[in-house]
């Protein structure tokens, strides 16, 4: 997409201008108002948390940021994997993809406290084990449509070819595919962040972004405390922008427009 | 020898079960090589099934089907015949090119045969310009045309196509129904055509088959004598007109017993 930078600056302009009067309000309310911080800290107090406490703030978020990126490659690359067994057998589809459908929509990173019986609390084993759990469903549901649903018209063609299963799961499947594996790592780089930080609420090593979060909040530190919610904020942009930039490399342009409209 | 030869056939969908449905009854229909022949009649009528009857992608419950002389599953495995669809099937993942190379690749060619061919193919249809365009920066009608060159990459004696301009404008189709019989005049190729439109099944055929629904069959078979050599003219042509009649009279009586039938039914 060549953007002439006029048009850039169109596109950027209004959430600029939109998160400049936030903040300055913000700021200015806690001043005019005289909120007390306990209450409500100034933005620039938790950017002077967040830049002055940058070190700690960076090896939190190298840990919760590794569990979930450890979970996010484990879990697609199991997800993908399944799918393809799914395929074969379809017997083991009729079972499998409604219980995936139902578990997407029970909390199950709650299960963490269950990981954490079975494995060490110390490790990072069972953080890593729920992220994994969560991306894996998100990316089996999808890919296991994509290689499915295709186009009538391609099957038919392809059978005119005299094409083998194995030609048309090559030639047809996987690339119909694709998209949909995008679009299921779109939703699941966030949420394995999500879960990463939300797997450390339920005990073990003192070390991620989730427990300096509770930790400083309930020690009454607001501010340091909302340092480390900017870190986690930086991380799941971060998964979701890497997640973006994979699709629009590996994909032809159009073609995630589609899967767009599909998903 | 017959480019296609169909005796005999009957096709029912789920035999031996309650909602059998009879699709085709003792279809016998013999086609020349070059010959151009359409199929028509009411939807239900089975001239889809008997286009996939031929082209094996559904099995005859009875009866044979021979395509180039050999049974249609060997005409198949052989790729004897190259099919285009009412959707242009595009992928939408491949460019322009390489959805045409997609038949060769099948057929085990190497790359550089495969774009050469690619290329001739392109220039056939007319869109020399957009080898390396995805499917969809093209018009409908544009898509459609790389769905014949894709269909027609492996110069089959043989085209199947069903209802290749059901979702095109008046004019784009009367533009693409010119471009076939062009193609076709070049290449030689035998074409099997369903369609729904009378004034296109006359303006391309040299015989047009009408069938009728419940059971499917063919009522009749009409000898279009508008010649070889057709244009824009030739739609204005009495002879033209003539023969559009003569269809529509095969089908209206198909239409008024299918209607009494229909309310004694119930």
């Amino acid at each position: 997409m060549n953007r002439s930078p006029a048009a850039i600056a169109k596109a950027v302009a209004p959430p600029v201008v939109f998160g400049a009067l936030f903040f300055g309000g913000w700021q200015l309310a806690v001043n005019v108002f005289d909120i007390k911080p306990y209450f409500l800290v100034r933005p620039t107090e938790i950017l002077d948390k967040f830049t002055g406490n940058w070190d700690n703030v960076w090896k939190a978020m190298r840990v919760s940021g590794g569990n979930a990126l450890v979970g996010l490659v484990c879990g697609a690359a199991l997800g993908v994997a399944m799918s393809f067994v799914l395929l074969r057998f379809r017997v083991l589809d009729e079972i499998v993809t409604p219980l995936s459908i139902a578990l997407n929509a029970v909390p199950i990173f709650v299960l963490v406290a269950v990981f954490n019986n079975m494995f060490s609390i110390t490790s990072e084993v069972p953080r890593r084990l729920m992220v994994t759990l969560v991306v894996y469903f998100v990316v089996l549901v999808n890919v296991a449509r994509g290689l499915r649903q295709v186009d009538a018209t391609h099957v038919e063609l392809m059978r005119s070819y005299a094409a083998s299963d194995w030609e048309l799961l090559r030639k047809v499947r996987v690339p119909n595919a694709v998209p949909f594996f995008f679009t299921a790592l779109k939703i699941a780089a966030p949420g394995a962040v999500i879960t990463a930080f939300v797997s450390e609420y339920f005990g073990g090593s003192q070390n991620g972004l989730g427990n300096k979060i509770t930790s400083n909040m309930s020690t009454s530190k607001k501010a340091e405390g909302l340092a480390y919610v900017v870190g986690a904020c930086l991380l799941g942009l971060a998964f979701y922008a890497i997640s973006i930039i994979m699709e629009s490399v590996a994909t032809p342009r159009g073609a995630g427009e589609r899967a767009g409209e599909r998903a | 020898m017959s480019a296609v030869e169909i005796s005999q056939v009957n096709k029912i969908f789920s035999t031996g079960k309650q909602q059998a449905v009879e699709a085709l009854v003792g279809i016998d229909l013999s086609i020349e090589p070059g010959e151009f022949v359409s199929l028509i009649g009411p939807s239900g009528c089975g001239k889809s099934t008997l286009l996939r009857l031929v082209a094996n992608l559904l099995e005859p419950t009875s009866g044979s089907v021979l395509v180039n002389g050999k049974p249609a599953k060997q005409a198949r495995l052989d790729q004897d015949y190259g099919m285009a669809f009412q959707q242009s099937g595009l992928f939408e993942w491949r460019t322009v090119a390489r959805n045409i190379e997609l038949p060769l690749e099948l057929k085990g060619w190497d790359k550089s045969k495969r774009q050469a061919r690619a290329k001739e193919m392109l220039e056939l249809v007319k869109l020399g310009d957009f080898a390396t365009h995805m499917p969809w920066q093209l018009s409908g009608g544009m898509q459609q045309r790389v769905a014949i060159a894709r269909a027609l990459a492996a110069h089959p004696p043989l085209l199947l196509m069903d209802e290749p301009f059901g979702a095109l404008d008046e004019m784009t189709r009367e533009h693409m129904q010119a471009e076939l019989l062009s193609i076709c005049a070049k290449t030689g190729t035998t074409v099997v055509f369903v369609t729904h439109s009378i004034p296109e099944a006359v303006y391309l055929s040299n015989r047009v088959v009408v069938m009728s629904p419940r059971p499917g069959r063919i009522t009749d078979i009409i000898d279009v004598g508008l010649g070889s050599h057709r244009d824009e003219d030739t739609r204005e042509d009495t002879s033209f007109f003539k023969c559009i009649t003569a269809v529509r009279e095969a089908l209206r009586g198909i239409e008024v017993t299918d209607i009494v039938r229909g309310i004694e039914d119930r």
